[in-house]
């Protein structure tokens, strides 16, 4: 223990600045924006519609992202991610169109209860010590059957629409369905640097007219799910639960609430996913959701997390969903068979996990 | 080293039982620890070393008995009511959590906090600095303050644990069998660890089951058996041979040691 161990090498500072979580992330990025800049550039994949296509869906990646990545890091997993989402957003649907509540109200309710069933979700698993990912299995079939019983026996059709109508002057909807910087866009395209609708209703406007709320709320909660980990105690407090509960409570950790806040955080990610797809959609569907929670832990784990809790970051699972999205439709771009997403998404996944593997086996030193 | 033994103790368990259910693991043992010194609580698997120190840190509340720290009667919650009274246990797999930062788990709980625009960021530049001095106190030399602990063989493990408690002001620091999966120089390294903790004035509560291990650094030895303590012994009072077999419990041990020939 006296003096430096022989035994240890020094480490370069170039091999101490690649091992970090993200590694397999930045790799992977770089990999697939090089891929689709060489086969799919002249496709309009990287003009300003184009962009925007991808980012949109990197977006809604990155807002189940990030909850599902806390709570992992956290120790627990989330299957009912997919199902929140649909159960979610026909709440709002239910509330504003076949109640006739103020949207706002709708939508402030619904957060309440997603919340609350995230907490109970976290409550059962911290109160039977069951794997939490038999218990949200549960509410992954509760709530999806709620979301199809519900619409079905009330109005008699699995989608309700007319939100949108019911949503005109609300003062909450735009938080989730609106856009924002849309005097940038039309000045931009008033210069010409980006297209304009040559005819139609839309002449002279510019082909994307501001960025939607979904994306600032990507960007908004990967920022705060970033600094909550690494610039806060309670992010150490989130490692210390998942990386040994036990340990952590003997050092005065609250473990149990660190790990319901995070179960609570994952129902309000999915919730703010669910409310920007109804705005933008103007409709509530039984189907919406589905598999999403099997993405969101794709992207979390392309992202540099590990399975078994204690180990991850917010930037890795950011990039795991930029990812997951640009080549889910930059393979609709470059004009290839849509069903190899699938394959090419698997190759992308096995690969970013063994590169993982053996970024934390250098820097924890396992054998 | 046993001025201390003079003044009060700063813990008396006295007359502790516990039950669970049916069973008995305690029935009536009474230990006091003075501030220095380094009590050895002895015992085979089974006596009820660990029951007694969870009493004693607050995991469990005895079923008869008292504890009195500081002279005053103490009743803890949990383990948090301990911590905060002074009472740190390290314990033997569960002191650190090796993909975290050797920083992280050092401050793990008690994060250091600065706030920026009102809102309390964790102080990483201050917790960095702490760590590597406090490090560097206990004779470990750390590649940086971002090292996992999970690169640290297991006798470092300890040493971190038991220098946490100490840095977080600890008066009384119940080691659970710290030393019986190490090897041989790890051991003397956790020995000499605890030695520098004891002249700090802290009191130390070391349980093992090793007799040489205990003799090497304790003031005072307790044996439990059968959830029953044999007894407190001072250093030189007492011969190692002596103490195996009380914590053996006599008879048979006596009886094995005659066909393995003085090994054990």
């Amino acid at each position: 223990m006296s003096g430096t161990d022989e035994r240890i090498k020094e480490m370069s500072p170039l091999r101490r600045a690649l091992i970090r979580p993200e590694l397999g992330g930045i790799v992977g990025t770089i990999a697939v924006f090089t891929f689709f800049l060489l086969t799919a550039f002249d496709s309009g994949m990287f003009n300003a519609q184009g962009v925007l296509n991808w980012s949109i869906v990197s977006a809604q990646f990155m807002i189940i992202a990030v909850g599902a990545c806390l709570l992992m890091i956290a120790g627990e997993f989330d299957l009912s991610v997919g199902s929140m989402i649909g159960f979610s957003g026909m709440m709002i649907a239910i509330f504003s169109v076949t109640l006739s509540w103020p949207v706002w109200l709708a939508i402030v309710v619904t957060f309440a209860m997603a919340v609350a069933i995230g907490a109970l979700n976290g409550f059962i698993v911290i109160r039977t010590g069951l794997p939490s990912f038999i218990v949200t299995l549960a509410f992954l079939f509760i709530l999806r059957g709620f979301t199809i019983y519900l619409p079905q026996t009330i109005e008699r059709k699995t989608i309700i629409g007319g939100i949108r109508e019911a949503a005109e002057g609300d003062w909450l909807a735009p938080l989730f369905g609106g856009k924002i910087f849309q005097g940038l866009f039309v000045w931009m395209g008033d210069n010409g640097i980006i297209a304009t609708f040559e005819r139609g209703t839309r002449a002279g406007q510019p082909v994307v007219d501001g960025i939607p709320m979904l994306i600032v709320w990507a960007i908004l909660l990967v920022l705060f799910g970033h600094i909550l980990l690494t610039k806060t105690r309670f992010g150490n407090w989130i490692y210390a639960a998942g990386g040994d509960a036990q340990a952590a409570r003997y050092a005065g950790v609250p473990v149990n609430r660190v790990k319901i806040l995070m179960f609570m955080f994952t129902a309000f990610c999915a919730t703010v996913f669910a409310a920007c797809q109804v705005m933008e959609f103007g409709s509530a569907g039984a189907d919406r959701g589905l598999l999403k929670e099997f993405e969101a832990i794709i992207a979390v784990v392309i992202g540099g997390a590990l399975l078994t809790g204690g180990y991850g970051s917010v930037i890795g699972a950011a990039l795991g969903a930029l990812i997951f999205g640009v080549v889910q439709q930059g393979l609709f771009f470059a004009g290839v068979e849509s069903s190899l997403f699938r394959v090419f998404l698997g190759i992308i996944l096995l690969g970013a996990v063994i590169l993982n593997t053996y970024i934390r086996r250098m820097i924890t030193g396992e054998r | 080293m046993s001025t201390g033994a003079r003044h009060e103790p700063i813990i008396r368990m006295k007359m502790i039982e516990k039950h669970f259910g049916r069973v008995i693991a305690l029935a009536g043992v009474s230990v006091d620890v003075h501030q220095g010194e380094c009590h050895c609580l002895l015992g085979d698997n089974g006596a009820g070393k660990s029951t007694f120190i969870k009493t004693m840190s607050g995991v469990h509340k005895p079923t008869h008995g008292e504890i009195l720290f500081e002279g005053e009667t103490m009743e803890f919650a949990d383990p948090r009511d301990a911590i905060s009274a002074g009472i740190a246990t390290v314990y033997q797999d569960l002191a650190m959590i090796p993909l975290m930062s050797v920083t992280r788990n050092f401050f793990m709980g008690n994060e250091p906090v600065k706030k920026r625009m009102g809102i309390p960021f964790y102080d990483k530049a201050y917790a960095d600095r702490v760590t590597m001095e406090e490090m560097r106190k206990m004779g470990i030399s750390l590649r940086g303050p971002d090292q996992a602990v999970g690169t640290l063989s297991g006798g470092e493990r300890q040493t971190v644990a038991i220098a946490r408690s100490v840095h977080f002001g600890a008066k009384v620091l119940i080691l659970d069998e710290p030393t019986s999966a190490l090897g041989v120089r790890q051991t003397s390294n956790v020995l000499a660890t605890i030695d520098k903790v004891r002249k700090q004035g802290i009191a130390v509560v070391f349980i093992t089951h090793n007799v040489r291990h205990a003799l090497a650094v304790g003031d005072r030895f307790t044996v439990l058996n059968r959830g029953k303590t044999l007894g407190t012994a001072k250093r030189g009072e007492i011969t190692p041979d002596e103490l195996q077999d009380m914590m053996a419990g006599g008879q048979e041990l006596a009886e094995l040691e005659g066909s393995l020939g003085g090994t054990v």
